[in-house]
């Protein structure tokens, strides 16, 4: 168990920077979830610090250790992987069992460690299986227990349950965090899947293009997004935004809403508005034409346009439904607003 | 794999017809005749020919020059396929590294195996001919006293590695795919947990190139019995004193320059028996320890 710390940290493919210094602390025991569209450098990071990747600049540290030149051997972390990399000539019990061979352990001390593992991840009847003869879940369990054998200073996951499906998914999500938890051994998780980070993670790292946008707790993400990029990606369905400019009074004009920022902003700045699907309700400023109305069952979703075009997602409680064609006010209340500065993306506030 | 069904019995038959019948016309047909014949003696001048059951085989057992053909074989293949192996893998792992002009070293590499074994024979023979040769001529003045053509040791380790030289380039092409059809994340899974370079390679790199390496096995067995007549013909002509005599060579030099057809046949029947038989030995045996 250890601290995992970046400071700094960048990667360069050929002058070509992928990762533009990221920096950040890992506590002991803290569950970590990097999360990101394909492209941001998630999985790259997360191989750095395994020391798949060379890190081309900045600092890594594991436990008190700077292991920037360390071989992944030297690091003692263990990998989940996407496709599971189980040893395919090896039997499950083999496959976990590999790793404490290299490190020297006795036959009865791996043989603990080993049913151990398989018991807690329930692979009991599965040990003298080929990773071939096992269905999905098993798979990524036996990748699991490879991990949680070595009793390593942290877990690394990369995306470890996107080849799974969805109910699958969902059940293991569960199983891991609580692992994790048991074990209480520092995990850093990347995930591409923003419902897997909003419930597994103790500290969300949001990236995006090489940057860490936001780091910070999920419901602190979910509340105060940093960045305008954060803001959409966080949040199912996403957050509606509405451009507009500071009027000369300080407030903000949207489509019939007029809105005082809780910060004074100066007169004419473009200024983003975002508002959470969930945060609007019926009654009041803002006049909606229905276009669509989705049934979930437990809610209902409402796609609707301003009268200057902007397009706006309404999130209802229960089964409320208005016909498309409709005309339908909505409001929200003071405070639900998120500001952000259209060119830099940054957050200003809330109004 | 799905079942195809067909209508009528006489389809199917017509469409596997052409690889019967080339099986038939190259290899049961003359093979039947090499058993028959080896029943067979004939006089030097081919007019007279006298059935005699066994007597071919029992004449080639009581003989010393078979058993040192024999010997001489097995010397022969085991060196050329250990070592064409072994370099072809070495080679594919180095390949297989990320490295620059990566490409380049792989077309090169897969060169020798266009040329003809006559060729490379030929190509060896100027290298180390011992008057005028280049490799030879370095090797004299390194104080080696170089001379393959009295020299039967010299005489096999030259047919050895021309042999073996050129099996690399087919080797090679082989264990490069093999590597490169092992995933990635695999590998990456034993160095974090713990593995070395050496150890990596050893536990699980080669045990999932197992099936490549049989199948390879197979093929260089196959290859150093009877494709490098045609380097040893070039390069030796079996000598001297018979040192560099194969079984294949053997049957060539007692049938078509001994005019020994009977004798000629009841070798190259054995011959065939042995390779049927490690082939039969290899993939009873030895598969079974293959992963696939």
């Amino acid at each position: 168990m250890a601290e995992v710390t970046l400071k700094d940290v960048r990667k360069d493919y050929a002058g070509n920077q992928v990762i533009h210094g990221v920096s950040c602390a890992i506590a002991d025991g803290e569950f970590a979830v990097i999360v990101g569209p394909s492209g941001c450098g998630k999985s790259t990071l997360l191989r750095m610090v395994a020391g798949l990747e060379e890190i081309s600049g900045g600092e890594i540290t594991i436990g008190d250790r700077v292991v920037n030149d360390l071989e992944p051997k030297d690091r003692d972390v263990a990998m989940v992987f996407q496709n599971y990399a189980l040893y395919p000539h090896m039997s499950v019990y083999d496959n976990m069992a590999y790793g404490l061979r290299i490190r020297g352990m006795t036959k009865a001390e791996i043989d603990v460690r080993v049913q151990k593992a398989a018991a807690t991840l329930e692979l009991g009847p599965f040990l003298d299986r080929q990773p071939r003869q096992l269905s999905g879940g098993q798979r990524q369990r036996v990748a699991m227990g490879r991990a949680i054998v070595r009793e390593p200073k942290a877990f690394l996951f990369d995306e470890p349950l996107s080849n799974l499906d969805a109910k699958l998914r969902v059940q293991m999500r569960v199983e891991i965090k609580k692992l994790q938890r048991a074990l209480d051994v520092t995990s850093i998780y990347v995930t591409h899947d923003q419902v897997e980070a909003m419930t597994m993670a103790d500290r969300l790292i949001v990236m995006n293009k090489g940057v860490a946008e936001h780091i910070g707790t999920p419901i602190d993400v979910y509340a105060e997004p940093a960045t305008l990029f954060v803001a959409g990606f966080i949040g199912s369905p996403a957050m509606n935004f509405l451009e507009t400019r500071v009027g000369s009074d300080g407030a903000l004009e949207l489509d019939g809403a007029r809105l005082t920022p809780k910060t004074r902003l100066d007169p004419g700045r473009a200024v983003t508005v975002g508002i959470r699907p969930e945060h609007l309700a019926p009654g009041g400023g803002l006049d909606i034409q229905v276009e669509l109305v989705e049934l979930l069952g437990a809610d209902t979703l409402v796609y609707g346009r301003l009268s200057d075009g902007n397009s706006l997602v309404i999130r209802l409680p229960g089964t409320q439904v208005p016909k498309s064609g409709d005309r339908m006010p909505v409001h929200a209340n003071a405070g639900a607003w998120h500001l952000f500065d259209t060119e830099t993306g940054k957050r200003l506030g809330t109004a | 794999m799905q079942k195809v069904g067909f209508k009528g019995r006489f389809f199917p038959y017509v469409l596997i017809a052409p690889q019967i019948l080339i099986t038939l016309v190259f290899f049961y047909w003359p093979a039947s005749q090499a058993v028959w014949q080896s029943f067979l003696i004939q006089d030097a001048f081919g007019t007279r020919v006298e059935f005699v059951w066994f007597e071919n085989y029992e004449t080639l057992f009581s003989d010393p020059l078979y058993f040192n053909a024999l010997v001489v074989t097995v010397v022969f293949s085991t060196t050329v396929a250990a070592l064409s192996l072994g370099f072809a893998l070495l080679l594919a792992v180095m390949a297989d590294r990320q490295i620059r002009g990566a490409r380049a070293y792989k077309t090169f590499l897969i060169w020798p195996y266009a040329v003809a074994p006559a060729v490379a024979g030929v190509l060896w023979l100027f290298m180390f001919q011992p008057s005028l040769g280049i490799v030879a001529q370095q090797l004299k003045r390194m104080g080696v006293d170089w001379n393959y053509l009295l020299d039967g040791r010299q005489a096999m380790t030259l047919v050895i590695l021309a042999s073996a030289w050129k099996q690399i380039s087919y080797n090679f092409l082989f264990f490069l795919a093999g590597l490169q059809s092992i995933p990635r994340s695999v590998i990456e899974a034993a160095a974090i947990d713990g593995a070395g370079p050496g150890r990596r390679f050893w536990t699980i790199v080669f045990p999932l190139l197992s099936p490549t390496a049989f199948f390879l096995l197979v093929v260089n067995i196959v290859y150093v019995f009877f494709d490098t007549f045609g380097i040893i013909d070039a390069v030796t002509l079996g000598g001297p004193a018979k040192a560099t005599e194969t079984l294949v060579y053997k049957v060539y030099s007692d049938g078509r320059l001994g005019g020994d057809l009977g004798g000629s046949a009841a070798q190259s029947v054995i011959l065939m028996a042995i390779v049927i038989t490690l082939t039969a030995v290899q993939f009873k045996y030895v598969e079974r320890k293959v992963h696939y």
